[in-house]
């Protein structure tokens, strides 16, 4: 059996002329700039690619833009993300796997970023809640967490918007009991869990492509 | 976390040499148990060893035998339809742990590797024999809620915290590992230990031995099988107590029985005595009873895990029903 399921990608369009956007973009550059001019190959047999304080050459698709990065093996994804790639909305809630406010897809498939780390991305797919959208348009789940009241403070609201557009692509989001076991792996300190619930039930009853 | 160096394994052979070859190398597969107790300075590898494109994540159904790759993931493993079908009670066990955000990072391999949860363990200012040998065991005399009732020693009483290693006790399976001596397999019930003076080794895999595999030979335990979790919260934390039931019935009557707990004891413990008082029995909640207090014989309470000694039998006949369906 596959484990990985690829990502339906939607197509992006250029980020929008924000504070926020021209940061993202910018360091998105510098790290491309960084980035000795040949990038080895990573997947050499059994060679110590990195030693003590190296950086690594790593290669990885994120929110459908090709990257080539350089990072010290101890950089987290979630780390990656955040702090290299000023990728802010995933969140670092306890950096322990014990919240899901990390939450991203890899290859399709839900992780928490803080407990993988980014040299273990090679040539993968990564879908951030930024790559979530069409341009303008809100992914329906983005949608529903609105019109439901899904959050409060919003710290947990990108993990969980990820989490549960995994469970619904995954099949376990058919009742409001599995929803609340599958979608257990995001903890929320605002306790919005009920209006989460309506909103994942409500984008898998409606049958949109999620 | 420390600083440590990278290599990414071509082969088994060169995963085996690069950790066999330096003290202070480890295999990475999830990295969910490792990463974490790295960022707590409780574990400090120098050298981590990439494991993950090694051909290990095939599961294989064969006449006799479920093979499953040590990479398998827990999620993979979990809604795999054999497993689902042949193996019902490995798949709720597993699905029983973690989060399916962690279940799609761990490994096979991974999950039977992964350290006790003991908050002394996990606190480095805290004494604690398994981290630091020698230095004392925080939990006797200190908070010991979530620890052992069978087969802890005076230097440790710590639990191991798996579910799928729970199951997997109960249904006989068998670990293939290879190392720098070669390959061998081990009977799943010797693969962990108990922590008797030396409570810093969980298993029996040498230096630089590494798991390829986990074997699960057939079964009749397809229909009457029960995995119970009783945790502080419903969902997404560890086990107080858990129990793997399977029965094997013809009408009402016992032909067979496999039991097992979990957050008992150092290793994933398997209740043989219990499994065999059942044999020829009905299944009525009073034999279920009767080998919940087999099972019990030799529990041993510390100062604030007391409750377990009524909450691991009273688990033990609630999963027995379940599994019956009575
Ligand atoms: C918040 C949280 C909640 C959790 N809840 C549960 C729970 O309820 N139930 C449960 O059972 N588990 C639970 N877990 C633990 C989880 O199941 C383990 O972390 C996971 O199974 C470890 O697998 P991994 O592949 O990520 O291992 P890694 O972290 O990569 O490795 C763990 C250890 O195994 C060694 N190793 C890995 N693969 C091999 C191999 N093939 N051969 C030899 N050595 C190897 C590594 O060297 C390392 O020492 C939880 C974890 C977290 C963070
Ligand atoms: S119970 Fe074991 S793991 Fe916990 S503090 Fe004592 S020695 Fe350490
Ligand atoms: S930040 Fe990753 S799970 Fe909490
Ligand atoms: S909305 Fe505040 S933590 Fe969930």
């Amino acid at each position: 059996m596959s484990q990985d399921h690829s990502e339906k990608q939607p197509t992006h369009k250029p980020l929008h002329e924000t504070r926020r956007g021209f940061l993202k973009q910018s360091s998105a550059m510098m790290a491309l700039a960084l980035t000795p001019p040949i990038v080895l190959k990573a997947a050499e047999k059994d060679e110590a690619i990195a030693a003590l304080f190296e950086k690594v050459p790593v290669s990885m698709e994120i929110n459908g833009k090709k990257h080539q990065l350089s990072v010290e093996p101890r950089t987290t994804l979630l780390d990656l993300l955040r702090e290299q790639l000023a990728l802010t909305g995933t969140k670092k809630g306890c950096d322990h796997g014990q919240c899901g406010a990390c939450t991203v897809h890899v290859n399709g498939m839900r992780v928490n970023s803080c407990l993988t780390l980014a040299v273990m991305q090679e040539g993968k797919k990564i879908t951030t809640i930024e790559g979530l959208a069409n341009g303008e348009e809100l992914h329906p789940m983005q949608q529903a967490f609105i019109k439901h009241d899904g959050f409060q403070c919003g710290y947990c609201t990108p993990g969980q918007i990820m989490s549960a557009v995994a469970c619904i692509r995954e099949g376990h989001a058919n009742s409001p009991e599995e929803i609340r076991e599958f979608m257990s792996g995001n903890i929320c300190r605002c306790g919005a869990y009920d209006n989460i619930v309506s909103a994942v039930m409500e984008v898998k009853q409606g049958g949109q492509q999620v | 976390m420390n600083p440590f160096s990278f290599v990414r394994a071509g082969s088994p052979k060169a995963a085996i040499d690069a950790v066999s070859k330096d003290d202070n190398a480890r295999f990475i597969a999830g990295g969910t148990n490792l990463l974490d107790l790295m960022k707590n300075g409780v574990m400090q590898p120098e050298k981590l060893v990439d494991i993950n494109n090694l051909p290990l994540k095939d599961i294989q159904l064969s006449k006799d035998k479920l093979h499953i790759g040590a990479l398998a993931l827990n999620s993979t493993v979990a809604a795999d339809s054999q497993v689902k079908a042949q193996f019902p009670l490995l798949s709720q066990a597993l699905l029983a742990g973690a989060s399916q955000q962690l279940r799609n990072m761990a490994t096979v391999g991974g999950n039977m590797m992964q350290r006790t949860r003991c908050s002394y363990f996990y606190d480095t200012a805290m004494p604690c024999n398994k981290r630091q040998p020698g230095s004392g065991c925080g939990a006797i005399g200190g908070i010991n809620r979530m620890h052992a009732i069978f087969g802890a020693s005076d230097k440790c009483i710590a639990v191991h915290p798996s579910d799928m290693c729970v199951a997997l006790v109960a249904l006989d399976a068998v670990v293939l590992v290879t190392g720098p001596k070669g390959d061998r397999k081990i009977p799943f019930a010797d693969f962990h230990r108990l922590p008797g003076d030396t409570p810093e080794k969980d298993n029996t895999l040498g230096k630089g031995e590494l798991i390829t595999a986990v074997e699960v030979p057939n079964n009749p335990y397809t229909k009457n099988i029960y995995y119970l979790k009783v945790r502080d919260r419903a969902s997404y934390a560890f086990a107080l107590v858990s129990v793997a039931a399977a029965l094997e019935l013809e009408g009402n009557v016992i032909k067979s029985a496999r039991l097992a707990m979990g957050g008992v004891a150092h290793k994933p413990w398997r209740l043989t005595a219990a499994e065999k008082s059942l044999i020829g029995k009905t299944a009525t909640e009073e034999n279920f009873r009767a080998a919940a207090n087999v099972a019990m014989e030799n529990a041993k309470a510390y100062e604030h895990n007391s409750f377990k000694l009524q909450m691991a039998p009273n688990s033990i006949v609630t999963a027995l029903l379940k599994a019956a369906s009575v």
